[in-house]
């Protein structure tokens, strides 16, 4: 049974059920899941977790949901590589990658749709929705199919059919909205208040956002049962970089690992960097912006959560960083050529941000660091297509393999 | 009647007009304040408006041509 006793309000403390509500009635203060901190205490271990699924779901005594509830994609346990060569490049001393593309619609959406989705079936939801450009898209479809509930997706009416596939397959209701991007925002939010569908991400949010914490446990439990001293995250609406914090000081708090400060810095494309603007200016007053970036997946232009990732990087004397297309770009080809993964464009902005964190001394290159890498890089190949090795054309002689081989540049084992 | 919670964002000039008076004056909305931060050149207030759907979305229509911001109070909900 779940140690969820009730929804907080972030702003003022005041408590709600657990119901699907996600802002305060009093003050509109976003609300977050409240647990039983005594019994977790006196019921967690690092072998009763040890002896769990290898899946978010060996931390459920620690997420707002009752086992019999569970929708089960085996979602989570990814690998935590370490990262010698990418180390090397930009030298450092230890990098981790977090990799998060092994999920299975291949982004860590999966760890936050697997929450919303067990604990709407837990209140009798019959209907997962969501609006969505992609990943998120894709991880409630997969969920709802697995769940045998039915999914309704609304998307802007111009998105592109190759991103509609990944969550059509799944053979969701999709609503394809003519409009602008705030239009479908406005629509969403209003349906949510409207209809008994559980929208992941707003009626249903405070449940989705717990499943980020399970990044920061698992890095945690990968490392030897310890915290990095460094982290560097994505940042869109700034939830899963808050929620990664949390993760790390719970363990903290229930004993399960040291007390160590762990430094969060947030990663950011140039083209909707709202948050690391703030920060830069030093206010925590954040401005909306019209999202101009290849980065599609951080396009969050009115970040929910971005006044309490600001907190979370002054806290812990963290920093923020923002990148250009370019070097995003370059991010994603780094962490392919050094690493063998394959990162989505958020992943491009996780390294480029790292080694701006470093160039700006906002992190410390001696000291343990883990890079979140979100999402898989198929999702965005538009990206990096004309970006990447091109192959060597030659006919089907061994003359012309030599001649062909010889001359290019790139080829490996030439001369050798 | 409908009930519509929102978040308006105001820059430059627009944190000078008496926006949110005229709402209550122009169209047929009660408008209840939750929340604010302004500086001089920037502000932000989250608050509810209460009436019929239609004058709501009029009166929405109405802020958004003065300059200022109108989102749902949860920021934004089309993600990735």
């Amino acid at each position: 049974m779940t140690y969820a006793t009730c929804l907080a309000c972030r702003e003022c403390d005041r408590e709600f059920p657990l119901d699907p509500l996600h802002v305060c009635d009093f003050c509109f203060g976003p609300l977050e899941v409240a647990y039983d901190e005594d019994r977790i205490q006196s019921k967690v271990t690092r072998e009763r977790i040890e002896s769990g699924p290898r899946s978010i779901w060996r931390y459920i005594d620690f997420l707002p949901v009752d086992e019999d509830f569970i929708v089960d994609l085996n979602v989570g346990w990814t690998p935590l590589l370490k990262a010698d060569r990418l180390a090397d490049r930009l030298g450092m001393r230890e990098l981790w990658i977090k990799n998060d593309t092994c999920n299975p619609s291949w982004s860590f959406k999966d760890r936050v749709v697997a929450v919303a989705s067990s604990r709407a079936r837990q209140m009798g939801f019959k209907t997962l929705a969501c609006a969505s450009t992609g990943n998120l898209a894709n991880s409630v479809s997969a969920h709802a199919a697995r769940a045998g509930m039915e999914a309704i997706v609304f998307i802007p009416h111009d998105l592109e059919a190759g991103k509609v596939l990944g969550s059509a397959v799944y053979n969701p209701t999709i609503v394809s909205v003519n409009g602008s991007y705030d239009d479908v925002n406005r629509l969403c939010s209003e349906l949510a208040d409207n209809r008994q569908w559980a929208f992941v991400n707003i009626n249903v949010r405070p449940y989705y956002a717990e499943g980020s914490r399970t990044l920061a446990y698992e890095v945690a439990e990968q490392l030897g049962w310890r915290a990095p001293r460094q982290v560097v995250a994505p940042m869109a609406s700034g939830s899963l970089f808050t929620k990664i914090h949390k993760g790390f000081q719970e363990f903290q708090q229930y004993g399960l690992i040291e007390e160590t400060p762990v430094r969060m810095i947030g990663a950011q494309a140039e083209g909707c960097s709202p948050i690391t603007t703030a920060w830069r200016n030093e206010t925590t007053n954040i401005r909306p912006v019209k999202p101009n970036t290849i980065a599609k997946s951080l396009a969050i232009g009115n970040p929910a959560d971005g006044y309490y990732a600001l907190k979370v990087m002054k806290r812990t004397d963290g920093g923020s960083t923002a990148v250009t297309d370019p070097e995003v770009v370059e991010g994603i080809r780094m962490l392919a050529e050094c690493e063998g993964v394959f990162a989505e464009t958020a992943g491009g902005v996780t390294i480029a941000g790292l080694r701006q964190a470093i160039e700006m001394g906002q992190v410390d290159p001696d000291e343990t660091t883990v890079a979140f890498i979100t999402g898989g890089g198929l999702k965005t190949a538009d990206a990096v297509v004309e970006h990447v090795t091109q192959p060597i054309p030659v006919e089907g002689t061994l003359q012309s393999f030599e001649d062909a081989f010889a001359e290019a540049p790139q080829a490996v084992g030439v001369g050798g | 009647m409908a009930t519509r919670r929102v978040r308006f964002t105001f820059e430059g000039d627009a944190v000078k007009e008496p926006v949110i008076y005229l709402v209550g004056h122009e169209f047929d909305v009660v408008t209840n304040i939750r929340m604010a931060d302004v500086e001089h050149d920037f502000g932000w207030v989250v608050l509810e408006l209460d009436g019929d759907h239609d004058e709501i979305d009029r009166a929405l229509a109405w802020v958004e041509d003065k300059g200022v911001r109108v989102d749902p109070v949860a920021g934004d909900v089309v993600e990735s």
